[in-house]
């Protein structure tokens, strides 16, 4: 086994794993509940838990995150017997159909995502700065790949790990989104029936658990794609070696893992019928499984706010000279609008959650109407963040859409400074929206109107932007290979998402439209267009920059021409029956309704788009190592990234540069916007 | 300026061909409530901008990838245009005196839609997992359908004994939550006779997609015909105790989970369930007596039936007659 290749040796301990961490758990099941059941919570979750052990063990040994995510079981265990042992005291209940009690699994989770913390590394130097021990200021990252599965310090590093976990999400929210999708391509229930069983949940429950899932999973995703982007992004273009906090920012990643390995484990834990949303008092009724999914979104929206409280601190400390705010590159623009919404709102949703949390462990009444409680006010603060969040989503996908126009219209970018301030109005008119999810809620009614006028005045900053784009292409000599193509996908696609805004912010017709297809179809539109493919884009346009090789052009444009057509039909059928009378969140519609045929047509558009993304992942891996070789300026850009070789040298400048011109002034004959201190050539 | 022309000219033909399209598809169920008169003239208005506002953006888009484009052999870059102050300033103002007219309309639209008749009817509906049950506090009956006259305002005074859920008639267009703890209103003039589905559309457990109620729009006369018909056999019911209990489990909305004629659903279908032998979850059997009725109405997590393991029945509050009379009727389900 020595002699195999890392990825073929993790794979074949993946199977040894899972086999021995299923039979675990079924043994575990089997003797808290005497007697033997296939689909047991357990066997599911151990198999999960030794699947991901034994992958990492084979790929890079037992360090970094091997040791991390064996920390955190040991953890979780030990922190579950220990409540257990004090419930023993105390004379309560010790075990349950899911092994542990609730609060044993809650407190253990909390333990176990500490205990991650401990075993990957992610503390160690902080550990030694309480000791009085000094450490270097940056670790010399071990070579190859493997410095990409422990603590690194190298906001590069960081920048691809955010980023391929982010993609592994990707993945499996929407291998989620494909399992529910198949059961709705025909009416009725096909295979997620009533009598279906697995993991303590019937056809119907699994529904829900995959859907609300699906919801959680791609959120968390995106968080993480988002910060990908901007960490490996922002120091290269600030032209700072570093991020300011390089622990801080190492802390934000790695808090992140076991968050994700407690939303996965929700589904195994009876899962939760609720949505992402989470509404009490459905959410104070289901399984143990929703405590797993509170706990994991609040662990991550720690990664949210460190993460962008570093990234603030860099743009506004670690400027190269010259670069005045409005000299930044545009993309900056959009991730300091992002960072600060998540810095300040994120609190929000960790906090009605954690109110569920307590609600359920220690019977408080904060939603519970019987006792004085409002389930109402959930909403409110639920939504006070998860509004803001989809700004905080789309906006640095705008920004690598207005970064990416000017290089490929060779062109500058039009009103640089109305699409800056424009990020920055959406962001702040993005606070006072929230209860525009609420309009039909029981809220007091004279809330709506107020609601409505600030809800539409996010279309004028949105308007600014797609106005300035197409002002952008006018006139310009538009060349478009794949990232390009992804850039003006992703206009396309979020237009459709912000015309479709409006009727669900004008209350009347919002009165038809809320919790029906036609939300989906257009969240999906606004998150495709804002995130998916920017994100696509950006992968495409920075790949030469991390390793040196670019991606294959015919596959990126196959992956294109697929998803984009498939896209567009999956969800103008959303939206064209949501108006009809389908409801969001349905495991099962009524045949009499006549939607059999477009779900099929929506099903197969799903399939469609996961092929593509298939295909985007072969190209993306295979080109790490067989990609055509691409060190120089690939894409004829201004960026100051693209002024030195790739891949990116450890502390990026080897020279300092000073920003003499403008980012975007492509056209302008003997302009130039950085200039390194040691003349050299090119530029 | 060329190139001006014939964006402007192509941004009204697709603006309008936009329009016209969806306008002739149909986007909206047919039109039941008078409520959904300014609804629909709302959403006309969006459809409206939707058409000129994707014209506008995707005309000149398209426009410039295809006359713009690099062509073979051609080099350097684009027009050196640094922005136009002027036209931001133009498309900044003029979009944000649309929104504001549009949010004007949008409470216009909404104030038409809560127009209050001080002659409704009040209907009391309560929710719960997964089922609407409906009360005629006037005539004093309960239903599991919602029957209503046409042409006259009701106002559904509505309450939820779990979760929230929402009433969605699609054709009526409006949809409001009905929340545990407090009374939300839903007020609606049906206009078409005709049957209806009311569909629960707030996420409310793992059969929320199975939480509909029917509704009946029809005239006056039969409506006043529906009623007398309620009195007299609730009148009836009342006279015995299985008629009672009959009268218990519909304004309970038990029904809606257990069949009366043997087929599936939610729980355990009631037909032949009393006296017969119940398999539990825990593999043991019982007879189902009285006192298991009257444990698995008040406890029902106390024992459940094997394969209900994953439903949640709620418990119900009975007097100690109610679940006799409840009982009785049971026993008339053979």
């Amino acid at each position: 086994m020595k002699n195999m290749k890392p990825v073929w040796r993790g794979l074949l301990l993946l199977l040894i794993g899972a086999v021995v961490g299923y039979a675990v758990g079924l043994g575990l099941d089997a003797f808290i509940g005497g007697r033997i059941d296939f689909v047991a919570p357990l066997g599911g979750l151990f198999a999960l838990l030794g699947a991901a052990v034994a992958f990492f063990l084979g790929l890079v040994g037992y360090r970094g995150i091997t040791r991390g995510l064996v920390f955190q079981v040991i953890g979780t265990l030990v922190g579950g017997f220990f409540v257990t042992g004090i419930r023993a005291l105390m004379g309560l209940s010790t075990f349950g159909g899911f092994f542990f009690t609730e609060p044993a699994w809650v407190f253990g989770a909390l333990v176990g995502v500490i205990s991650f913390l401990v075993g990957v590394g992610a503390l160690t130097d902080w550990f030694k700065w309480a000791k009085g021990e000094e450490t270097p200021d940056h670790h010399d990252d071990p070579e190859g790949f493997v410095k990409y599965f422990g603590v690194s310090l190298d906001h590069k590093v960081i920048g691809i790990q955010y980023t391929i976990t982010s993609i592994v999400l990707l993945g499996v929210g929407g291998l989620f989104a494909l399992i529910f999708r198949t059961e709705l391509a025909a009416s009725q229930l096909q295979f997620l029936t009533t009598t279906f069983k697995a993991f303590d949940q019937n056809g119907l429950q699994f529904y829900n658990t995959l859907m609300s899932l699906h919801g959680m999973v791609m959120i968390v995703s995106i968080l993480l794609g988002i910060a990908g982007v901007m960490n490996y992004l922002i120091p290269m273009l600030l032209g700072a070696h570093d991020m300011a906090f390089p622990r801080l920012n190492a802390f934000s990643y790695w808090i992140a893992v076991p968050a994700a390995v407690l939303l996965l484990s929700a589904l195994f834990l009876g899962g939760f019928d609720t949505g992402w949303t989470g509404y009490p008092p459905l959410s104070t009724r289901s399984p143990v499984g929703i405590q797993m999914f509170f706990l994991g979104v609040f662990v991550a929206g720690w990664s949210s706010i460190l993460g962008s409280l570093n990234l603030i601190a860099t743009t506004i400390r670690m400027r190269a000279k010259g670069m005045s705010a409005f000299r930044m590159p545009i993309f900056v623009w959009a991730a300091i609008a992002t960072s600060i919404i998540s810095l300040t709102a994120t609190q929000l949703i960790g906090l009605s959650f954690q109110m569920v949390m307590f609600q359920r462990l220690f019977d408080m009444g904060f939603f519970d109407a019987t006792r004085g409680g409002n389930p109402v006010l959930f909403q409110h603060l639920f939504w006070f963040y998860s509004h803001p969040a989809v700004y905080v989503f789309v906006l640095p996908g705008l920004g690598v859409i207005s970064e990416l126009l000017p290089v490929f219209a060779r062109k500058p970018l039009f009103g640089y400074k109305w699409i800056a301030m424009s990020s920055l109005g959406i962001a702040l008119v993005g606070f006072l929206v929230w209860a525009h999810h609420m309009f039909t809620s029981g809220m007091n009614e004279y809330l709506r109107v107020p609601f409505m006028y600030s809800t539409l005045l996010v279309a004028v900053p949105t308007g600014v932007k797609f106005f300035s784009w197409v002002a952008t292409l006018w006139k310009g000599k538009i060349t478009t290979p794949t990232p390009m193509l992804f850039v003006l996908g992703g206009i396309i696609v979020f237009l459709l998402g912000g015309l479709t805004g409006p009727p669900n912010a004008t209350v009347s017709t919002d009165l038809h439209l809320h919790d029906t297809y036609f939300i989906v179809g257009h969240f999906h539109d606004t998150m495709f267009g804002g995130y998916i493919f920017p994100f696509f884009a950006a992968l495409y346009y920075w790949f030469p920059k991390a390793t040196g090789r670019r991606m294959s052009e015919k596959l990126g444009k196959l992956h294109f021409w697929i998803m984009t057509p498939a896209f567009l039909v999956m969800t103008l059928s959303m939206m064209r029956i949501g108006l009809l009378g389908m409801r969001r969140r349905i495991a099962d519609y009524d045949p009499m309704l006549g939607f059999d045929l477009t779900h099929l047509i929506t099903t197969i558009a799903g399939y469609l788009i996961f092929t593509s993304v298939v295909i985007f992942l072969y190209n993306f891996f295979r080109s790490m190592k067989h990609g055509e070789e691409a060190e120089g300026n690939l894409w004829n850009s201004r960026s100051p990234e693209w002024q030195v070789p790739s891949p990116m040298p450890v502390h990026n400048y080897d020279q300092a540069f000073e920003v003499v011109g403008e980012p975007y002034d492509y056209g302008l004959e003997g302009s130039r916007y950085v200039e390194f201190a040691k003349s050299k050539k090119g530029n | 300026m060329r190139h001006f022309v014939i964006v402007g000219i192509l941004v009204i033909a697709v603006a309008a061909l936009t329009y016209v399209g969806l306008d002739t598809v149909g986007l909206m169920p047919i039109q039941a409530s008078a409520q959904a008169i300014p609804v629909d003239w709302m959403w006309n208005l969006n459809v409206i901008a939707i058409s000129f506002l994707f014209a506008l953006i995707i005309v000149p888009l398209f426009y410039s990838l295809l006359v713009f484009r690099r062509k073979k052999g051609e080099t350097g870059d684009g027009e050196h245009i640094e922005g136009n102050t002027r036209l931001e300033i133009i498309w900044t103002v003029i979009p944000l005196f649309v929104v504001l007219t549009f949010a004007y309309l949008g409470a216009y639209s909404l104030g038409e839609t809560r127009r209050i008749d001080p002659q409704a009817m009040t209907i009391n509906v309560t929710a719960r997992q997964f089922a609407f049950a409906f009360e005629y506090p006037e005539y004093g009956i309960t239903s599991t359908e919602l029957y209503l006259p046409v042409d006259k305002q009701v106002l559904l005074s509505m309450t939820s004994t779990d979760v929230i859920h929402s009433f969605w008639v699609p054709e009526f267009r409006i949809k409001q939550d009905i929340v545990p703890g407090i009374t939300t209103e839903y007020r609606i003039t049906p206009t078409e006779e005709g049957s209806y589905t009311v569909r629960c559309a707030e996420l409310c457990g793992a059969s929320h997609a199975y939480m509909l109620a029917p509704i009946e729009v029809v005239s006056l006369s039969e409506f006043e015909g529906w009623v007398g018909d309620r009195l007299v056999e609730a009148q009836a019911a009342a006279q015995t105790p299985e008629g009672r209990g009959e009268a218990l489990t519909k304004q309970n909305a038990c029904i809606a989970c257990h069949s009366l004629d043997g087929s599936a659903g939610q729980g355990p279908t009631w037909k032949g369930l009393y006296g017969s032998q119940v398999t539990l979850s825990n593999g043991s059997t019982v007879t189902a007596d009285d006192a298991f009725m009257a444990e698995s109405i008040l406890e029902p997590q106390a024992k459940i039936v094997a394969g209900y393991e994953t439903v949640l029945m709620p418990a119900y509050e009975f007097t100690e007659e109610q679940i006799a009379d409840i009982i009785a009727y049971l026993q008339t389900l053979k």
